[in-house]
């Protein structure tokens, strides 16, 4: 079956997330939850010099939602935060339909508006990242 | 027997192509099809008929009243009421038991009184009552459910003491399939003289439902899940309780007159009925009865318990299935897990064949709890359902296990 969102990088990620785990102590810290499936996703940030040091995901959920949170991780680590902003900014873009240009493993989540359903659990890890980096309020929720 | 393909024909939207795969349409305990005849029902409403009810004396009136009226009669029949004065148009279960909860529990229960509910309950049968022991101070008991997901009657007898003062459970479990012993908790609460609440939603378009014989006080349930509209639902009451219960909402029809200084509230069931009501809707309630009314209960509850064994039977062929509810006495559906794949990976990917389920946590959050789940897939069924939609969906499962292998 061709099933654009089951690609092998999303099931990879999903069976063996990277940076899985938290980190004490951090610098950011936020949680996301997804109520309407009850995906939970705590991202941990050690930002030093304007740059994501470390960053650390725990969760459960479904495989979207973990394997973009593992994605995620990677993408991040090592970026300066105004660039690490910027990738946040293309994936919510990227999710509602807007054409990306998305490198590396973000790009199996291309086709995601394709699965409007499904646009919560590849952006809950997104938003948390979001949310421990403004550090606004600590608690998201998706809905 | 019933003529399936007959049948189907009523549902022209079975014929539908999802994702270039004939639909198979498994997610009826969230809300049924309609048929033509219900369709149309509406459709004649605003065609050729439309007006408001109760309130013109012109001739499109009277017959809007009419139909409106006609309804709440084939209602007494299919639920066997004493009265259409003891039938109550809502928007829906939901509104139905918030208006039992807003109207008799707010005046009649007070702090301390014990509320009885059952762990299988949906959300809209634990909420307003939470809402109400925020208010008041009651307390609400749960009867806990075993691992086959029947309720646990022992404890369901000892939960009840001198400071049980209403009990509200479902007849049918959304999630589980299972069907409780309604007669018997009825029963219980009738010697005891605690009114009872039976949430009809999933029991109503599945088998014979009958408020005289359970002798129950209150009972809710939906049209849209026995082949009717969204947005119309049914509060049945007992005579003496909906006379005594004050109105919830102001206006419209539950007046009989106002002037600043005081209202005279209308009798029941109008004074529950405030505004315009969803007019179209009932009158296609009524359409959606003389429905389900075409069929024998007995092939229908028959064909239904085939299709739900069939369901069983296959799906437990699955390696890592596994199915949440195998009471002895179910109706339709069937929720399962498979290892640890979430349940909306299993929805996205059955849809791509075709297959409607549903998956989450069905609105029964504490329940899923309770198995230690946060979520199922839950495959349910109505009458126009297939052994080969089963068969649509264990193929699509079979997939989900391929690309998670």
């Amino acid at each position: 079956m061709k099933n654009q969102l089951y690609q092998q990088t999303v099931l990879k990620h999903n069976r063996e997330p990277r940076n899985y785990g938290d980190l004490d102590p951090c610098s950011h810290h936020a949680e996301g939850f997804n109520p309407l499936c009850g995906d939970e996703v705590k991202v941990y940030m050690q930002v030093e010099n304007d740059e994501v040091k470390e960053i650390k995901f725990t969760g459960k959920g479904c495989a979207v939602s973990q394997a973009s949170a593992s994605i995620m991780t990677t993408a991040l680590v090592g970026k300066k935060l105004d660039e690490a902003r910027g990738q946040f900014n293309d994936f919510m873009k990227m999710a509602s339909g807007e054409k990306q240009d998305p490198e590396g493993e973000i790009a199996a989540f291309a086709g995601i508006s394709q699965f409007p359903s499904r646009v919560k659990c590849a952006v809950l890890s997104w938003q948390t990242f979001n949310a421990a980096l403004e550090g606004a309020d600590n608690t998201i929720s998706t809905e | 027997m019933l003529d399936i393909a007959k049948i189907r024909a009523d549902f022209p939207i079975l014929e539908k192509q999802v994702h270039k795969k004939t639909l198979a349409y498994l997610d009826n305990g969230a809300t049924t099809l309609k048929p033509n005849q219900v369709v149309s029902a509406v459709e004649k409403h605003y065609k050729e008929e439309c007006s408001n009810i109760h309130r013109g004396i012109h001739w499109l009136s009277e017959r809007a009243t009419e139909s409106y009226e006609a309804t709440r009669g084939k209602v007494k029949e299919l639920i066997n009421a004493d009265s259409t004065d003891n039938i109550v148009f809502t928007s829906g279960t939901t509104a139905g038991v918030n208006l039992v909860v807003q109207s008799y529990g707010r005046n009649k229960l007070n702090a301390g009184d014990e509320v009885i509910i059952s762990a299988m309950e949906h959300h809209a049968n634990i909420v307003p009552w939470q809402m109400l022991r925020d208010e008041k101070g009651i307390v609400i008991k749960v009867v806990p459910v075993f691992e086959d997901g029947s309720l646990d009657m022992e404890a369901y007898y000892s939960l009840i003491s001198d400071k049980t003062k209403f009990i509200s459970i479902m007849y049918v479990s959304n999630v589980l399939g299972t069907i409780n012993p309604m007669q018997e908790i009825c029963d219980k609460a009738n010697e005891l003289g605690i009114p009872v609440l039976v949430d009809a939603a999933q029991a109503i378009a599945h088998m014979p439902v009958d408020v005289q014989e359970l002798n129950c006080t209150f009972m809710v349930f939906s049209a849209h899940k026995m082949y009717g509209p969204t947005g119309v639902g049914v509060l049945y009451g007992k005579t003496e309780y909906l006379e005594a219960m004050p109105p919830v909402t102001g206006g419209g029809d539950m007046i009989l007159s106002v002037s600043f200084d005081k209202t005279v509230y209308n009798v029941a069931p109008y004074k529950f009925e405030a505004g315009t009501p969803n007019i179209a809707g009932v009158i296609a309630l009524g359409a959606a009865i003389d429905y389900i009314q075409s069929f024998d209960w007995k092939e229908v509850e028959e064909r239904e318990e085939e299709l739900i064994e069939y369901a069983h039977e296959q799906l437990q062929e699955i390696p890592g299935l596994k199915i949440i509810g195998t009471a002895k006495n179910k109706s339709g559906a069937v929720s399962f897990t498979m290892k640890d794949i979430h349940p909306h990976d299993i929805g996205t990917i059955v849809d791509r064949s075709g297959v409607a389920i549903r998956t989450g946590h069905h609105c029964a959050q504490p329940l899923m709890e309770s198995f230690g789940i946060v979520a199922t897939a839950r495959a349910s069924f109505a009458i126009y359902n297939t052994k080969e939609e089963v068969d649509q969906l264990v193929k699509a499962l079979k997939k989900v296990q391929e690309i998670f292998a």
